[in-house]
């Protein structure tokens, strides 16, 4: 009797185990097919903007050609549209924002890793790294109701007036102060991208090797040289790498720049002169745009700004992806 | 040895040199940071009183509020984190747990961090041709009515479309930070489930997931601080408005879209408002950030 009972028992419980693990098995067809759906929608939502991007554009790049590319004029009402002005804008204010952000956010890793006394080293690289998150909209008014008509005040004319006479810097700083324009969107935008870049430097600072640095120190180096012969150089791809990444927000930013840039399609030779982007036209334009073609122009200005930015941050990618792979092995 | 002593005593004035660039770069940077917290705080605790809470926003140079626009983000942002996290979090643990090294999760990890710096505006266009522009008359839209009715939230400017676009930025992060995350444990704690018999998806759910809880948690608040503050999605698929509005099918007011109107009207008021909600946001996002650095586990 006993044994029957036991036999029966046995057999039940197999049936189960075997019941438990087809059913762990399909649970895990299923798990695994959804983990592979929504990677699958990552995809899909890249491959979708760059379609809807490319679509939206077409009565455009039909009507206009390569001319688009070609034409400064920006003319709603005669339906003549050309990207020259925004295309140069966009890459402007990004370059000053790099030339003025990656020197002095190379300083601050520096300040931070090197010079920094240990007790404020911590509270400080946070700082910067919290500052990294603020929205972008929070410099937009800053710059608009507070930097722009001090700057104006107090530095614009007076610039304006000392250079007259140098060669090239007089065009290139000419006009009357308007506060905003050019080179107060790249200044803003140097702020916006300077935490990041002085938080990614400092994080690469950091995996170069003790051994390397008190080796150099040991051979007599000093603190400077150390940091341009050993650290910069083990640094470098890192560096360059996150500066990209930086200079790809600038070039797509828009709440930051729109406000301070005077959404101007003319291009003018002074930087204090006012001037446009691609992502301030699109704010400024597109919920008042009328008629399918000047969408479709404000989408392939869209679609432009789309390939400039994957270039750049492509790029930043893979440089990044070097380092990693280096450091990890 | 005397032009010795000189070598030396000119390297180190250059090291003097450099190091005091350094400081100063350092200074300048981090002035220009505080001046713009200083100026964010006092402009905005000037503007900040309980009518801001309390009551709508103003036309023209009244009196008012920010009231509708919170609650409006509120609702924007919640939606976003409801339909972007679960999406992120299964593609950071395919990445993680089944596709590792394989080029299709290559290629999906490259566009995903592509996807993570691409311009905010360009996803509002995206979601804009899709869910507003494209639509009217077109079968698609029919079948919405004709299922949802007056909820059918496609052809025009809607609170739905503004949380596809906040979604579409959540997702990239959170599927960074999980895959981080489930990476950083260790290949043991898998191999000791499964040998236990476990099969691989409850191994991932009861115990990567688990181990990983904390690190995931931490992104879901990094995204959620990183959609809280953003503007250029929203222009062209909520739109905004200054009405009592909590009708997420239609135009909701929006607090990032009411600071950048207000800051372009010609009225104090507007502007007092417009900075009280800057500082509301910003106060917002950093006390997200803390948190989430708080709860982030340390790196081996």
């Amino acid at each position: 009797m006993a044994d029957t009972a036991l036999a029966e028992q046995m057999t039940a419980s197999l049936s189960q185990r075997a019941a438990a693990v087809r059913k762990g098995g399909s649970r895990d067809t299923v798990f695994h097919g959804f983990t592979l759906a929504a990677a699958l929608l990552v995809l899909a939502i890249f491959i979708g903007l760059l379609g809807a991007l490319i679509i939206g554009a077409m009565p455009a790049f039909k009507t206009f050609g390569w001319g688009f590319f070609t034409t400064s004029i920006w003319n709603p009402e005669a339906e003549k549209f050309g990207a020259v002005a925004p295309v140069y804008g966009t890459v402007i204010s990004a370059l000053i924002a790099m030339v003025i952000a990656v020197p002095v956010g190379i300083g601050i890793a520096i300040f931070l890793t090197e010079i920094c006394p240990r007790a404020l080293r911590r509270p400080i690289g946070i700082a910067v790294e919290l500052l990294a998150g603020i929205p972008s909209i929070i410099y937009g008014i800053w710059g608009l109701f507070v930097f722009a008509p001090w700057f104006q005040e107090h530095i614009q004319s007076w610039v304006i007036d000392h250079l007259d006479g140098v060669p090239v810097l007089q065009d290139l700083f000419a006009g009357p102060p308007y506060g905003i324009g050019l080179f107060t969107a790249g200044f803003i935008l140097s702020i916006m991208v300077l935490p990041f870049i002085a938080a990614v430097t400092r994080d690469v600072f950091e995996t170069v090797p003790a051994m390397q640095k008190e080796a150099a120190y040991g051979l007599g180096c000093t603190t400077w040289e150390v940091m341009w012969r050993v650290v910069l150089p083990f640094a470098r791809s890192g560096v360059v790498g996150g500066s990209m990444l930086a200079l790809g927000r600038a070039l797509g930013e828009t709440m930051a720049v729109t406000f301070v840039i005077g959404n101007d399609h003319h291009i003018h030779e002074s930087l204090f002169a006012t001037a446009t982007t691609i992502s301030a036209t699109i704010a400024n334009e597109f919920a008042e745009a009328y008629g399918d073609l000047y969408h479709a122009a404000l989408i392939e200005l869209g679609l432009i700004l789309f390939f400039i930015t994957f270039l750049v941050l492509a790029t930043a990618q893979l440089m990044l992806r070097a380092l990693e792979r280096r450091a990890g092995s | 040895m005397k032009k010795n002593n000189s070598l030396i005593m000119r390297r180190k004035a250059w090291n003097q040199v450099f190091l005091a660039l350094s400081v100063a770069a350092a200074a300048f940077g981090i002035l220009w940071l505080a001046l713009i917290l200083y100026e964010l705080l006092s402009k905005g605790l000037g503007g900040l009183n309980m009518k801001v809470f309390t009551e709508i926003t103003p036309a023209g140079n009244d009196e008012g509020g920010l009231a509708n626009a919170i609650v409006g983000t509120l609702e924007i942002t919640s939606l976003a984190v409801v339909l972007g996290t679960p999406v992120g979090l299964l593609a950071g643990t395919y990445l993680a747990e089944y596709g590792r090294h394989s080029w299709l999760a290559n290629l999906i990890r490259f566009v995903n961090d592509i996807l993570l710096s691409t311009p905010s505006i360009l996803v509002g266009l995206f979601i804009w041709q899709i869910v507003v522009y494209n639509v009217p008359d077109s079968p698609i839209e029919r079948t919405c009515v004709a299922i949802l009715g007056p909820y059918c939230f496609l052809g025009h400017f809607s609170g739905i479309a503004g949380s596809f676009a906040l979604a579409m930025i959540v997702i990239p992060v959170v599927v960074r930070t999980t895959e981080n995350m489930l990476l950083l444990v260790p290949n043991g704690l898998r191999e000791a489930a499964a040998a236990l018999g476990a099969p691989r998806s409850n191994v991932i759910v009861t115990v990567t997931w688990r181990a990983a809880r904390a690190g995931i948690v931490t992104g879901g608040l990094l995204a959620i601080a990183r959609i809280s503050g953003e503007t250029a999605p929203l222009m062209f698929t909520v739109l905004g408005q200054n009405n009592w509005a909590t009708d997420m099918t239609h135009e909701v007011a929006a607090l990032p879209l009411i600071i950048y109107n207000f800051a372009n009207s010609p009225y104090d008021s507007q502007h007092a408002l417009a900075w009280a909600g800057a500082l509301l946001i910003t106060a917002t996002v950093l006390t997200l950030s803390v948190v989430a650095r708080l709860m982030q586990p340390k790196r081996s």
